[in-house]
């Protein structure tokens, strides 16, 4: 390859293309199961990274742009790759290379004739995606943001066998298709009804006050559909646990991202002008949600389901952080808006390697033991002692605790909320740092979830007896987790690197970047803006606690002595410990089911005190189905009731409803 | 940002005076509320002589030792008496939850802060970033009211408001005596209206103090 | 200043902080003891529970997992680092850029996630419920927490501590009346996260109360010792912190020798009235039932958003 003549447009082009011929020889092969999951799999993963390496590329690069030779005849594609998409691209090549190898061990035992769709949808999704992300016009993005939403319904009801995973599809492809409508809107909106579809025309468009807040509102809702954000989340507890694992993974992990990847494209690129209301309007937006999600995460004992809620809560975040950037840039303080902005991206990349780490340790956790609910795992890090580890990682690093990735962003988020006393208006300055404490919130909320999964799926007594004993996960699989660890390991110790990339985007984007003082700081130190207002070392804090650690362990057994002995628990004496003891993962959740009482919706059966066998059923509903979305369908059900009066069933009937509209669209032509 | 020291100083006050008022807001018992409402006053008592000295106004002597005598000794003195007579120690209820009703003054304290924002811009006075407070005092004396149950903590609050009043006009115009003859008289005026209150509930309570049984005397 | 003198107070910093911190615990007790008509055990009395646990023989559950084992020096390792960063004797140190006070609540954090999980690990009845309760008390402390912190950095431009403290006690006097609201809500968050009375017992032994103490119930000998002692290193941390931020005068600049031993006395002045101060709240007050905890700690948080908003509207 010579570096000099390939540009990297091509290379992502090239790249995602061979995606799509993976998949097809997936297909093609479907006879040699063992092929599709140990060759093309893996070759899948290779083009992952290398994907990843144009991204990181296309970030210092300028932008080069080129037209494929397909689509209409006079309506060719659009590409073109910049620092952002280059950004996302590395995500998504990054994610996936993990994933990837993960799915080579998850699939292995997998139907040969499911494999081979499989392989095709899997990588057709994979390929669409990058293709959304390198889109140049309105056109090529929405056709292959339809093939992404289609690839991944037919992934998402794989197990198509059971009633409820073609619900939970039924439920994703309706919410992603109210958005693309959106979408597809937001782009009308902008064309303005004159030039063409292409992001260069869409950008050049001058649009006045008023369509320019449609835009926005359109633009805002359609890839808030996608990303899960409140009100419209209700397909993401469904679709995800409907799922395969790495599937799930790449739904949670990377697709929802493309979404905030639009969100940013459109806003940001295309409409341009930001005003400080819609920053607000994104903030508030991203705080309910961000709080939402966690609450409901709480109250899950399906393990993906959980891990499906906090994506709510994590989107959430981002939201924050583009929020915040948003207010800021449209107050006027770019410098204040390129942290806010950072922030945003790196918490979208953390919560992609951290989510999708989770999801494959879920995976395993249901490959090895067939179990999803909570409630009947316990003491697993007996047993899968590798997942432990690596689910270990992914769950501090979500629940936002130092030296790891999740903490970075939110700290970078806190300290652009503390940017505050830059702004004018009153309210909006009291209200930044209040949505920051919303945000410590559903970060401290976080932990408490992710003490409860971790506490009840690994540790403590196993509550459920199993045929045999649960096997670690296989090489592939293990492989797979620890990229992803490893990720979130290198993100949190060394956030410097990627913040430089991130400013390169910022400086694309909006014209500013983080302050010199800031950019000026060695690898050692994370500084927002001046090392006088912040600095945060994850290294040296990692390198104090593993030497005092050590140092400790030494001088206790210098000094005194290391003997041990093992013996019952001794929980004060009580003698016999049943694992029925123990808080169940709804148990863990009820402080929080008390105290935010409200937000829930409680279904109770308590049994009365001469029951002779009592039972105590409890459900918490999510009440956006019953103030939302029953009406919502009532009214469309009466609306398509009304309409089906049209239908007659006699073929005269029908043709004289095309000759009206023949003669109408004739009267309307003139 | 350097004030000169008295508007530090009053400053600071205020904000105690807003955190007595928002820790009343907050408090479930009647004698502590009896308390806190005594201790706001001598707050009152402390800004209008740090106002007083630093701007040589002298009538401001006359109402500090007004307020001293009449809401830090005077009225706690006889609430105490009353709540010891009508033996109501207990819990006040209240109609929303607290967490709720802290919400709700938080709420009305940014509202109250915008507010005062643009008007303490226009005056001159040393003590002007403290009409928000007065203000956001007031309003969550009112919230204060409308959440409780029981007369005697309405009455309270209904007397914390006053004390926003008559710091708002402090603050706000100490150079015009008659804004502070007028919150003397106010004073006044809320003592007589505090024993037609008490008197009433006096008589009422022959079964309780719970305002709720005041609904009775609508009609139908 | 150049960097051995910076890390000579450091360690300096480091090592008398976590030296004394069981006398931290032992005065307040003590304090506590004498309030009460009790003659106390003396001031000393946890070095000699620490020697003694030492000693003992370590007995660990049949089913502990290394988390539980190595959960003790982890929480030790975070609690020193704690008191390494907060600027209890100077400002200017080696390891303060490390972690401004956001990261130290994410300090704090971590400690209690590991010290829950540890708690889970056995999978007793005792153990999951002192978790669930802790990450309770957890979540509802950390945004009071933060708020209170946002409050003295908005004052600062920063979230530096070392900052902070330059700006609020080694400039000339402002009052702050924000800072009021902040103190309160400080002192109410440094009570939960603490274990102390209204919220936890910690001299409480009666099973259906506690939290702490519900936590680390299977731990014993050497893991016990290093358990208890991070937890007085945590009072110790957060009180530093609060005295950093409220009263920081006499803190002295890293590089200077009499300023350091006049810090050295300041610091035992104030310590010595926190923890009577500490010790005369808790026999004053009395416990709260578990779930009056959310209107303790939401009040907290209140307070120091009022605190903030005051900030806004007197001191810019």
């Amino acid at each position: 390859m010579d570096a000099s003549f390939l540009q990297p447009i091509e290379a992502a082009v090239t790249l995602s293309v061979i995606w799509i011929g993976l998949g097809l020889i997936g297909l093609a092969f479907m006879r040699a199961p063992r092929l599709v999951s140990h060759a093309v799999f893996p070759a899948g993963a290779l083009v992952s990274i290398l994907l990843a390496a144009t991204g990181l590329w296309a970030i210092g690069a300028p932008p080069s742009a080129a037209i494929l030779p397909a689509g209409l005849p006079d309506l060719p594609f659009h590409v073109r790759i910049d620092a952002l998409s280059g950004f996302f691209l590395l995500l998504l090549g990054g994610v996936s290379f993990g994933i990837s190898l993960f799915a080579v061990g998850y699939f292995r035992d997998t139907e040969a004739a499911t494999l081979g769709q499989l392989s095709l949808q899997y990588h057709v999704f994979l390929a669409s995606m990058a293709f959304v992300l390198i889109a140049d016009d309105a056109y090529l993005f929405m056709v292959t943001w339809e093939s992404m939403a289609l690839s991944s319904y037919f992934l998402v009801t794989t197990e198509h066998h059971e009633e409820r995973n073609r619900k939970a599809g039924f439920i994703y492809l309706l919410v992603a298709h109210i958005g693309a409508i959106s979408i597809l809107l937001c782009f009308g909106v902008l064309h303005g009804g004159h030039g063409d579809y292409t992001f260069e025309a869409l950008r050049a468009a001058e649009l006045s006050g008023f369509w320019a807040t449609v835009a926005f509102l359109l633009a805002f809702f359609g890839f808030g559909a996608k990303a899960g954000m409140l009100p419209l989340h209700v397909w993401l507890p469904e679709a995800h646990p409907a799922a395969p694992s790495p599937v799930s993974a790449l739904m949670s992990g990377v697709m929802l991202k493309t979404a905030i990847y639009g969100m940013i494209r459109v806003i940001y690129d295309l409409i341009g002008g930001i005003r400080w209301e819609w920053g607000l309007t994104v903030l508030l937006f991203g705080a309910a949600t961000s709080l939402f999600g966690v609450l409901f995460a709480l109250m899950q004992h399906d393990l993906k389901r959980l891990l499906a809620y906090h994506s709510v809560e994590n989107i959430g975040i981002i939201l924050i952080g583009i929020g915040l950037s948003m207010v800021f840039v449209g107050s006027g303080h770019p410098v204040a808006g390129a942290l806010g902005l950072i922030a945003g991206l790196y918490h979208t990349l953390n919560h992609a390697v951290f989510k999708g780490l989770l999801f494959l340790g879920a995976g395993a956790i249901l490959k090895s033991t067939g179990l999803r609910n909570l409630n009947e795992m316990g003491g697993l890090i007996r047993y899968l002692p590798h997942t432990a580890l690596y689910f270990l990682i992914g769950a501090l690093a979500i629940s936002a605790l130092p030296p790891l990735n999740g903490f970075v962003s939110e700290w970078l988020t806190f300290q652009a909320s503390l940017q505050a006393p830059l702004l004018e208006s009153s309210v909006v300055r009291s209200l930044v740092p209040i949505v920051a404490a919303v945000l410590a919130l559903s970060g401290a909320l976080t932990g408490m979830c992710f003490v409860k999964v971790y506490g009840v799926a690994f540790l403590g007594q196993h509550r459920h007896e199993l045929a045999e004993k649960p096997r670690e996960a296989s090489r592939w699989e293990r492989a797979g987790m620890l990229w992803l660890a490893a990720a979130c390991l290198a993100l949190g110790l060394l956030p410097v690197f990627m913040i430089g990339q991130l400013n390169n985007v910022s400086q694309a984007l909006i014209n500013a970047g983080l302050s010199n003082e800031a950019m000026a700081s060695d690898w050692l130190w994370l500084v927002p803006t001046s090392s006088a207002q912040a600095s945060y070392s994850p290294i040296v804090f990692l390198l104090v606690i593993a030497v005092v650690f050590e140092l400790t362990y030494l001088v206790v057994r210098q000094v005194y002595h290391g003997r041990l002995r093992r013996s019952d628990p001794w929980d004060c004496g009580y003698p016999e410990q049943t694992s029925r003891m123990e808080d169940t993962a709804d148990g863990f959740g009820q402080p929080v089911r008390q105290i935010f009482a409200p937000v829930f919706l409680i279904h109770r059966e308590i049994p009365r005190a001469d029951d002779p066998q009592p039972v105590f059923k409890q459900s918490v509903q999510d009440r956006h189905w019953y103030w939302l979305y029953r009406p919502i369908a009532r009214f469309t059900e009466f609306l398509s009731g009304h309409v089906g009066k049209l239908q007659q069933g006699r073929i005269s009937i029908y043709l004289l409803y095309s000759f009206l509209t023949l003669i109408a669209l004739l009267v309307f032509a003139q | 940002m350097n004030l000169p020291f008295y508007t530090q100083l009053i400053n600071l006050l205020a904000a105690l005076l807003l955190l007595l008022a928002f820790a009343m807001l907050t408090q479930r018992r009647i004698l502590s509320l009896i308390n806190l409402f005594a201790l706001q006053g001598f707050v009152l008592v402390l800004s209008t002589l740090v106002v007083a000295y630093s701007t040589h106004q002298s009538h401001l002597y006359y109402s500090a030792l007004l307020t001293l005598i009449l809401k830090v000794l005077f009225l706690p003195w006889i609430m105490h008496r009353l709540i010891h007579a009508l033996n109501v120690r207990w819990d006040v209820e209240t109609l929303i939850d607290i967490p709720a009703t802290m919400l709700i003054g938080i709420v009305l304290v940014i509202f109250a802060f915008n507010l005062a924002a643009p008007i303490s811009q226009f005056a001159g006075t040393i003590t002007k970033s403290t009409l928000g407070i007065a203000t956001a005092s007031i309003l969550l004396s009112f919230l204060m009211m409308i959440t409780r149950r029981k007369a005697v903590s309405q009455v309270i609050g209904f007397l914390t408001m006053e004390n926003g009043l008559f710091f708002a006009a402090t603050s706000a115009t100490y150079g015009m005596p008659m804004v502070v003859e007028l919150g003397i008289a106010l004073d006044v005026l809320v003592g007589s209206l505090i024993f037609g209150v008490f008197f009433f509930h006096i008589r009422e309570t022959f079964e309780s103090l719970d305002i709720h049984h005041l609904e009775k005397l609508k009609e139908r | 200043m150049n960097i051995a003198s910076g890390i000579v107070f450091q360690v300096l910093q480091s090592v008398l902080v976590v030296l004394i911190a069981p006398l931290m615990l032992g005065w307040v007790n003590q304090c506590r003891a004498w309030l009460q008509n009790k003659s106390g055990a003396g001031i000393w009395q946890p070095y000699k529970v620490l020697n003694k646990l030492f000693h003992k023989d370590a007995v660990l559950a049949h089913n502990a997992s290394h988390l539980f084992r190595s959960t003790p020096y982890i929480l030790f390792g975070c609690m020193w680092l704690a008191v390494g960063i907060v600027p209890v004797l100077a400002t200017s140190l080696p390891f303060a850029p490390a972690a401004d006070v956001i990261a130290l609540v994410g300090l704090f954090a971590l400690a209690r996630v590991f010290v829950s999980l540890a708690a889970m690990d056995i999978g007793t009845s005792f153990g999951t419920l002192g978790a669930r309760r802790e990450m309770m008390i957890g979540f509802l402390a950390e945004p009071a927490m933060l708020m209170t912190l946002f409050t003295a950095s908005l004052i600062s431009h920063s979230t530096s501590l070392a900052t902070i403290v330059e700006t609020l006690g080694h400039r000339e006097l402002v009052i702050y009346p924000s800072m009021a609201f902040a103190a309160v809500a400080f002192l109410m968050v440094l009570l939960a996260e603490n274990a102390r009375i209204p919220i936890d017992n910690p001299s409480t032994h009666l099973e259906l109360t506690m939290i702490h103490e519900a936590m680390i119930l299977e731990y014993s000998a050497r893991h016990l010792a290093l358990v208890e002692w991070a937890s007085s290193l945590k009072l110790t941390a957060y009180i530093t912190i609060g005295i950093a931020i409220f009263v920081p005068w006499g803190i002295a600049q890293a590089g200077d020798w009499t300023g350091m031993l006049i810090a050295i006395a300041v610091l035992v002045v104030k310590l010595t009235l926190a923890g009577a101060g500490l010790a005369l709240l808790e026999t004053v007050s009395a416990k709260m039932r578990i779930f009056r905890a959310p209107e303790f700690l939401g009040t907290a948080f209140m307070l120091a958003t009022l605190g903030m908003l005051t900030h806004f509207l007197l001191e810019r």
